[in-house]
């Protein structure tokens, strides 16, 4: 029961990048398009679920003092097998993703969950969590890259919507669309969490009466 | 109940000014610059701005029904903002980039912050900005004027601004326009956004807005001052590379920018030192961006950037305290 909940958790309730706003920078800078998002979500849950996996196997020979630098060579080991994998076999989205794959080094959702998850639990939990994460953060980027590239250039994906007479508002491709888009989403999602609190804390008080 | 006597705290004696009769009085003051703008520009230019006032009433209302929040359409300011935007707008642009600018600026420009009194930038050039860049075709396609009642269709022209950096850019030299044709620009002949044309128009209403005392004087006169004088010493210093400060003057967005812009009451220092810095910082980044930046005109985004300054001047500039000082032994 409590692996499903290690993995469920980070899908939404904890979900990096609309709960808890961590990895802010890739979630920013490379949501222009759908396929990007996707992509730089893939590989991160790849180097997640990696360095969950080896930093919760070696947690117990780990000093403490200097759990913080092993846990980034961990996560740097891994991070260079999917930059060498992109660049050899999706060139296109390697070339996309730029600087921002080398970066998943300090992608703090990473080292955070080495540090708050991998270091103290299991291998299998571990696992567990890090799909769970790494999935709650490529939803988020896909989401957002969705958006933007929709409004950005009228097409998701690639493919087409609105016909050729759409103008495609530039800005949400720019830095400032990353910002306003996620702004407007954030404030969607507290609007309706907000309301469900609402009803559930009246259907309280309807059976506390 | 008549009787009864009342006690409150200071102050006691109000001005009698209220946010709506402020707006209403700003809004008097940008008619001669809309009717020159229609005079010169004909129905295209009133169908941008009654789009822009009409779209800004919209948006104002919907967002305030959504959020549950008091109607604040009674006072004007979402209309004032349409009206703003509609003047820096291009007469040929089309219904959806004046309506999509309208929704922009009431909805991302001010009613996410909290509505009017929150909003740390000017509406209406967030949303000329957010248009200028999404849409660099509409919002850079400009017609040279066509009086009313004259034959003449739209001519497609360049700004003066925006054929100085061409001619700049390709010759290093200034082009004749440059040097001339100060009268046409001063009456607004001249290819531009709406509100940017008559210098003349805006001067007036600036001066009502003085004379009402809805706007002191510090910044329009730190913020043209200092575009005069810097652009001053760059003419002086090369006068076949840069300008003549008057052209910088009567051409582009300055005066609708120093007099209208700039003076937002939410959006710019309470205190009169602060106007001086927040002016002055205005006219130097104009400056900059005119001569040396990519885009032809600067007056926007000079603005939108000491926006973002203002609560910093405003705390550099805090007036002391009567008695909190403490005497120096």
């Amino acid at each position: 029961m409590s692996l499903i909940n290690d993995f469920s958790k980070g899908l939404w309730k904890e979900n990096a990048v609309f709960k808890l706003l961590l990895g802010m920078c890739p979630v920013l800078a490379v949501t222009t398009s759908a396929e990007n998002g996707l992509g730089m979500g893939l590989a991160t849950t790849f180097v997640l679920v990696c360095s969950n996996i080896v930093v919760a196997l070696m947690r117990k020979l780990i000093p403490s003092g200097v759990r913080i630098p092993a846990f980034v060579i961990i996560i740097a080991t891994f991070v260079t097998v999917v930059q060498l994998c992109m660049e050899a076999w999706v060139y296109d989205l390697y070339q996309a993703l730029g600087i921002f794959i080398p970066l998943i080094v300090v992608n703090c959702l990473i080292l955070g969950r080495a540090e708050a998850f991998a270091s103290k639990n299991p291998v299998v939990a571990s696992i567990a969590d890090g799909m769970g994460m790494g999935l709650g953060f490529t939803l988020g980027l896909l989401i957002l890259g969705s958006v933007r590239e929709l409004f950005g250039s009228g097409a998701i994906l690639g493919f087409s919507l609105f016909g050729a007479s759409y103008q495609p508002i530039i800005l949400m491709i720019l830095p400032p669309g990353a910002f306003i888009t996620l702004g407007l989403l954030l404030a969607l999602m507290s609007r309706m969490s907000h309301d469900k609190n609402n009803e559930s804390s009246s259907e309280e008080h309807c059976c506390e009466l | 109940m008549e009787n009864q006597l009342y006690l409150s705290s200071s102050p006691h004696i109000h001005s009698g000014e209220t946010t709506d009769k402020v707006m209403r009085k700003v809004i008097y003051a940008l008619l001669p610059a809309c009717a020159v703008a229609i005079y010169f520009f004909g129905l295209p230019a009133l169908m941008v701005l009654l789009l822009c006032t009409l779209g800004c009433v919209a948006a104002e209302g919907i967002s305030c029904k959504l959020q549950g929040r008091n109607m604040t359409l009674g006072d004007g300011s979402a209309a004032l903002t349409g009206i703003l935007l509609g003047l820096n707008l291009p007469p040929s642009s089309p219904w959806w980039l004046a309506l999509f600018g309208a929704a922009i600026a009431i909805l991302i420009g001010k009613q996410v912050y909290g509505g009017l009194g929150y909003n740390p930038f000017n509406p209406a050039l967030v949303a000329r900005v957010v248009l200028l860049i999404s849409f660099p075709v509409q919002m850079t396609s400009w017609t040279s004027p066509a009086p009313l009642g004259s034959d003449l269709d739209a001519v497609t022209s360049a700004t003066p601004l925006g054929a100085m950096k061409t001619a700049v850019m390709l010759t290093g030299k200034l082009p004749e326009l440059a040097h001339s044709g100060f009268s046409q620009y001063l009456i607004g002949n001249m290819a531009g956004s709406l509100g940017e044309v008559s210098a003349i128009a805006l001067l007036l209403g600036g001066g009502y807005l003085l004379w009402k005392r809805i706007i002191s004087w510090h910044i329009p006169v730190a913020f043209i001052g200092s575009v005069l004088i810097i652009g001053g010493i760059f003419w002086a210093v090369s006068p076949e590379k840069y300008p003549n400060p008057l052209f910088h003057l009567l051409t582009g967005g300055l005066l609708l920018g120093a007099l209208f812009m700039a003076t937002d009451m939410v959006t710019s220092p309470v205190t009169d030192k602060g106007m001086l810095i927040f002016g002055f910082g205005c006219g130097l980044l104009t400056v900059l961006i005119r001569l040396f930046g990519g885009y032809p005109e600067g007056v926007s985004f000079a603005i939108l950037l000491m926006n973002a300054a203002t609560p910093l001047i405003d705390r550099f500039c805090r007036p002391k305290i009567y008695g909190q000082v403490e005497a120096k032994v």
